[in-house]
């Protein structure tokens, strides 16, 4: 311990880590909020069992008997409905499909939505096997209902990833914003510790708080909502360890110029924002145009969330997400060597 | 080496401003000195050249024998600083702090030794933002020490405090010097510099405009007392000049002041003349003449302006 308190790199990480701890408000939002968010977004997008699916049925000559077949078929929700109301519910999407009753019989539908063009091809299956018609190979069924797949499962790795950046970069950015203003850098650089020594005493101290935002987050995933861990504990461990040094380097570029709390907000909010939306936290990546992919694909977040998912939901081993981690290592190399280089102490 | 601080030719300025015009001046080991001056003379300037946090730009810095640009590690390990204004950490304690700053330092002394000297022991585990004004500042000197300097800079170490924390700060820079050390003290108290140093720069638009010990400055008056006065209407100041033991008469803002060597023979000459002039007085005072008089004689403002 004597060794220890006369060590300027293991001082300046505890002062970090105590200056994180003994914030109640940083606290709330390293854990108690993704926890919250976790937890709405698991109660709003649960999965229970297979949906109904909403159709209309055109009043007029045979609708009644269209209905009765729907009705008898499982998996449908039918209502008789007027011209009028039938276009409306359609149109905002309260119903999947409406049928026409006639000779031919008509499907009316939006082949644009997904759900629209399955009850499509679902009510035509029912109506036509009503009719007669005779399937001529003989099929079964299997249902995929494994852990993995839910939308807590895809959720959970970018909440992670999103807790990691944005403790990383506010923890470390608002910090020394705040020292600078206080005159606290100054003082510091007047004494012999070395510039290199504050910055990385900035970073280790913030990863004393990573175990137990991380920690709490996956215990709390796996407890409560059975979300899987199959890859190793290491594994993961190295991975957000790696991600919270990478957004603890970009914190430190981000204030590394400004004079002000109000100044480096908006900063870190415009740093920020972009990859909220397109790192993949809330919603698959692949949905972004292939236009857009090099760059939505060459963003530290992304590469983290891939990465974390990858280890917690497919138990990649750290070999099969060794992309990933290099482009993590490689936005936090570049942004600590800029930040040193550009860095004002005054 | 006899010397802690040496400068000639100091020159800083910022845009067109010249904050510092040309100073030169030497600290011996050892000794207190003092730049005194108001606020904007361009003492925080020099001293922070001195400390290695600003760079001039021209003349020749040498501290404890070395030059910032060859030495700079090294001098950082020999002195201790306290800045004009510093915030702590609000979360840290008083205790956790030192161990802090301790750690930069090769050497030094134990941080629980240090808070004994600036009498915050009982202060140890509480938090910085808990603090008083006076604590605050006790504690910015404590960790100006616990490098174990040779030479230590405070830069307006009471401003804004009260007596008591006063006074403890200069009992803490008293101990320091009794252990050895050397200060460089800046200052626009004339009682902190009288009090605390051994010789004086009074400072005035980035120039020494004298140097020399506090006692020697008060005697360059040639008097060592002032009367202060004021009368309805304003008197002819002339015929007060050729009143027996006046040195000098100066009137300002409706106050007349006459630098003095013996009281009780100028004040009665002084009111047969007032009385002579047919003038109401409307206030008289007398005091020692002190660093304050000093440099009103020199430049005719005063050093503690209205803050």
């Amino acid at each position: 311990m004597r060794f220890l308190r006369n060590m300027p790199v293991w001082q300046l990480s505890l002062t970090k880590a105590r200056e994180l701890y003994r914030e109640p408000e940083a606290l709330f939002w390293v854990f108690v909020f993704p926890i919250l968010l976790a937890l709405a977004l698991g109660i709003a997008f649960r999965t229970s069992g297979p949906e109904e699916i909403s159709i209309g049925v055109q009043r007029g000559a045979g609708a009644e008997a269209i209905e009765r077949a729907l009705e008898k078929a499982e998996g449908f929700r039918s209502a008789l409905l007027d011209p009028d109301e039938a276009r409306q519910r359609l149109r905002t999407g309260r119903v999947a499909l409406v049928v026409i009753a006639g000779d031919p019989l008509t499907y009316w539908y939006d082949p644009t939505r997904p759900e629209s063009a399955a009850a499509r091809m679902a009510v035509n299956d029912a109506l036509q096997s009503d009719a007669g018609r005779v399937d001529v190979i003989a099929v079964d069924t299997r249902e995929m209902n494994e852990k993995g797949s839910r939308y807590i499962d895809f959720l959970i790795p970018g909440l992670l990833g999103m807790n990691i950046m944005g403790t990383g970069m506010w923890g470390i950015g608002f910090y020394i914003v705040t020292a600078r203003q206080k005159k606290l850098l100054k003082r510091l650089v007047a004494t012999p510790m070395s510039r290199s020594q504050f910055l990385l005493g900035q970073i280790l101290g913030r990863l004393f708080l990573l175990v137990f935002e991380v920690g709490a987050l996956v215990a709390f995933a796996t407890l409560l909502f059975d979300v899987p861990l199959r890859g190793s504990i290491v594994t993961l461990a190295f991975v957000s360890v790696l991600g919270a040094m990478t957004f603890a380097g970009m914190g430190l570029l981000v204030a590394s110029r400004v004079k002000t709390v109000e100044g480096v907000s908006g900063l870190m909010n415009i740093v920020m924002m972009p990859l909220w939306i397109l790192s993949g936290i809330f919603f698959s990546t692949s949905r972004f145009p292939d236009a857009m992919q090099p760059v939505v694909q060459a963003l530290p977040l992304t590469a983290l969330n891939d990465a974390l998912r990858e280890v917690m939901l497919d138990g990649a081993s750290l070999f099969s997400i060794l992309d990933e981690v290099a482009l993590t290592a490689a936005w936090g190399v570049a942004t600590f060597v800029a930040a040193l280089a550009i860095f004002r102490w005054r | 080496m006899t010397h802690v601080i040496r400068c000639s030719g100091l020159v800083k300025r910022y845009d067109d401003v010249l904050a510092v015009d040309g100073i030169s001046l030497e600290v011996r080991r050892g000794e207190c000195f003092g730049l005194l001056g108001p606020n904007g003379a361009g003492k925080t300037t020099t001293v922070e050249i001195f400390e290695g946090l600003l760079d001039r730009d021209e003349g020749e810095v040498e501290i404890l024998g070395q030059t910032w640009e060859r030495a700079g590690r090294k001098i950082r390990e020999r002195i201790g600083i306290t800045l004009q204004e510093t915030q702590f950490i609000d979360k840290l304690t008083v205790l956790e702090t030192l161990v802090l700053f301790r750690s930069f330092y090769r050497n030094g002394p134990e941080p629980e030794a240090v808070l004994k000297w600036v009498e915050l022991e009982e202060k140890a585990n509480a938090r910085f933002g808990k603090l008083s004004g006076g604590q605050k500042q006790r504690l910015s000197v404590a960790c100006s020490l616990v490098g174990d300097p040779e030479l230590l800079f405070l830069d307006e170490p009471t401003t804004g405090l009260d007596p008591v924390s006063r006074r403890q700060i200069w009992e803490g820079v008293g101990a320091f010097r009794d252990r050895g050390g050397s200060v460089l003290l800046t200052t626009h108290y004339m009682d902190e510099a009288y009090r605390l140093c051994d010789r004086v720069a009074i400072i005035d638009h980035g120039r020494v405009i004298a140097l020399d010990t506090p006692a020697r400055l008060i005697a360059s008056l040639g008097a060592e007392h002032v009367v202060e006065f004021q009368s309805e209407p304003a008197p002819d100041v002339a015929p007060l000049e050729s009143l027996p033991g006046v040195q000098s008469v100066r009137a300002e803002n409706g106050t007349v002041s006459l630098t003095v060597s013996e009281v009780h023979k100028v004040v009665p000459a002084l009111l047969q003349e007032l009385q002579r002039q047919a003038l109401d007085l409307t206030s008289l005072v007398t005091h020692h003449a002190t660093l304050e008089d000093v440099f009103v004689a020199m430049t005719g403002r005063r050093l503690e302006a209205d803050e």
